[in-house]
């Protein structure tokens, strides 16, 4: 579905990624693990076009999608959840919900994506006219996961979707990602939560300082001892989840 | 109740000419009128895309320099040995000109500085304002320079027999109170629509209204020339009002004017602009009335203003709202958090 030849993204002087090639197929859930500065939100920002990458090439589908703009790549299907800040404060969750539709122009099919999300996340219908800013760290993290179905994407990018929040709230939102993706919608996942990530995953790629350095089916990264020493503690280290 | 407020306002401020006969205040509110049309337009770029323009005052003064220079006729060296000669338009004509070049250049700031945002912006404006009026000040072929364009003549409207003169005070206040509302309307409708949305999307949270497919650049870039427009027009207003234009038109403190009655009145809000240009347009000439010295005068109007951004730091608007919990019509994002604290309590 998606295919990334020889990636190479740089900010100014600085190389961020390098020669990165990599392959998610239809219905995958694939993570991208690494550290700090590792490249991994770098990597999607080039895909979403949020970033013009530098070298190489970037298939969707089959078609080129290198340095289009973040319009044309989302109207393809292409959802980023970006990490940080994940709502417009000042809006409403409703609002904030059909940000999530900017591009869609059916009216019929817009109301009925936000009913079936409301159903899903019924907090969210309790706090629809409410300012996104007051919601909590978990409500907004479902917001900006329920903004993001709302373009009805084929493949969703999930920026560092457990960053800042309580374990509890990280557990519920790892499940809602499960289920996005038996739901049929394909999921790239940057995490560095790397062993509740790998554990959700099918595939997995480490990528360190710009560069791919391992990849293969989760389970088994999950057992490697590079992977085990460098992003799940010693072997023997409880991973806290 | 709240709805007809605004009408019945309105409707008040539109028999404002039947009763009041004093020249002065009229006069007063014609120019606190036209100030407060600017200051929306200035709204519309701070308060709702979240940009600071210090250059907006360029804007007003393009619209009333072309409009008067329309109306007057010109000939001027526009490159070596390319003369243009304009013959005098009618005036209607020439104050559309003035909203369309302003119009014109804001499209041309807007592309040009929004290839940068934030504080790129902010230096693009200023130093735009500025090179205009050196433009104004030394082109003395085309605008007089310091010697100023004289005889502006008045808007007149309608044939011969029925003739419409905006020359006297009642009808210019008429005038200006017509496209104060006009240009609030607009802004409300802009600011409601979907591209108002994405304005406030991108003030809000930028990279994430890139992500969500919003063209942020094409959306300053519409709000800045709209908001240019209804600046020339303000200008436009200005120049046939006054009847004599010169380059003073472009100083910083008209800017700093604007942005006083934009912040303090509430930034972001539609009735903002007008609370703060009604108290900080009608302020300097009732402390005057008062009979204060001068250097008085302008110490009250320091002092209140640190009071008002002290102590209602968002704004009168944002804080009455709050109060009262009394939005705007608008879904408004102040009244979300209103409603917001009020489920937390």
């Amino acid at each position: 579905m998606l295919t990334i030849e020889n990636l190479d993204c740089r900010y100014g002087q600085v190389i961020a990624v390098s020669g990165l090639s990599l392959e998610i197929a239809k219905g995958e859930l694939v993570t991208l693990i690494g550290s700090n500065g590792a490249g991994k939100s770098t990597t999607l920002k080039a895909i979403s076009g949020l970033l013009k990458p530098s070298a190489g090439r970037i298939l969707f589908e089959g078609v080129d999608i290198t340095g289009a703009s973040p319009r044309e790549i989302l109207a393809r299907g292409i959802a980023h959840c970006p990490e940080g800040r994940r709502v417009f404060p000042q809006m409403s969750v409703e609002e904030n919900l059909e940000m999530g539709s900017f591009l869609r122009r059916d009216a019929a099919g817009i109301a009925a994506d936000k009913a079936r999300l409301y159903e899903r996340f019924p907090i969210l219908l309790e706090r629809r006219t409410q300012a996104a800013g007051t919601l909590s760290g978990g409500e907004q993290q479902m917001l900006a996961i329920s903004r993001a179905l709302m373009s009805r994407p084929k493949l969703v990018l999930f920026d560092e979707p457990s960053l800042g929040l309580a374990p509890n709230i990280v557990e519920r939102t790892f499940d809602i990602i499960r289920q996005i993706r038996s739901e049929g919608t394909t999921v790239a996942l940057v995490e560095q939560n790397a062993y509740a990530a790998l554990e959700l995953s099918d595939r997995a790629y480490v990528l360190e300082q710009g560069h791919m350095t391992l990849s293969g089916p989760a389970r088994g990264l999950l057992a490697d001892p590079h992977v085990q020493s460098a992003y799940l503690g010693t072997s023997d280290a409880i991973p806290v989840n | 109740m709240t709805r007809w407020l605004p009408h019945l306002f309105v409707l008040f401020l539109a028999s404002v000419p039947l009763w009041m006969t004093d020249n002065y205040i009229l006069h007063i509110l014609i120019t606190t009128g036209i100030f407060i049309i600017a200051a929306m337009s200035l709204n519309l770029l701070l308060g709702y895309t979240g940009q600071l323009s210090l250059g907006h005052v360029a804007f007003f003064g393009i619209g009333a320099y072309a409009s008067a220079l329309l109306s007057l006729g010109f000939e001027a060296h526009i490159a070596p040995g390319l003369l243009v000669k304009v013959l005098p338009k009618p005036v209607w004509f020439a104050m559309l000109g003035g909203i369309a070049s302003a119009a014109v250049c804001g499209y041309a700031i807007g592309k040009l500085a929004f290839r940068v945002r934030g504080a790129y912006f902010v230096i693009v404006s200023i130093s735009f304002a500025e090179v205009v009026r050196l433009v104004a000040l030394n082109w003395v072929e085309l605008t007089q320079g310091p010697m100023a364009l004289n005889n502006i003549p008045a808007l007149k409207l309608g044939a011969a027999g029925l003739e419409l003169s905006f020359l006297k005070k009642p009808m210019v206040y008429t005038l200006v109170l017509a496209v104060a509302v006009l240009s609030y309307v607009l802004i409300r409708r802009l600011v409601q629509s979907r591209a108002g949305r994405a304005m406030i999307a991108l003030r809000e949270n930028e990279s994430l209204a890139t992500s969500v497919g919003i063209d942020v650049t094409a959306y300053l870039v519409l709000a800045t020339v709209v908001a240019s427009a209804i600046a020339g027009a303000a200008g436009a207003l200005y120049a046939h009002y006054v009847r004599i234009v010169d380059p003073d038109i472009f100083l910083f403190i008209y800017t700093v004017t604007m942005v006083i009655m934009v912040v303090t009145g509430g930034k972001g809000t539609l009735a903002g602009p007008i609370v703060g240009g009604v108290l900080f347009g009608l302020l300097p000439e009732s402390l005057r009335a008062m009979a204060m010295p001068p250097e008085v005068q302008w110490i009250a109007y320091g002092v209140l203003m640190v009071l008002v951004v002290y102590f209602l730091p968002r704004g009168i608007v944002p804080a009455i709202n709050e109060r009262w919990g009394a939005g705007e019509a608008t879904a408004s994002p102040l009244r979300n958090l209103v409603v917001a604290a009020k489920a937390r309590s």
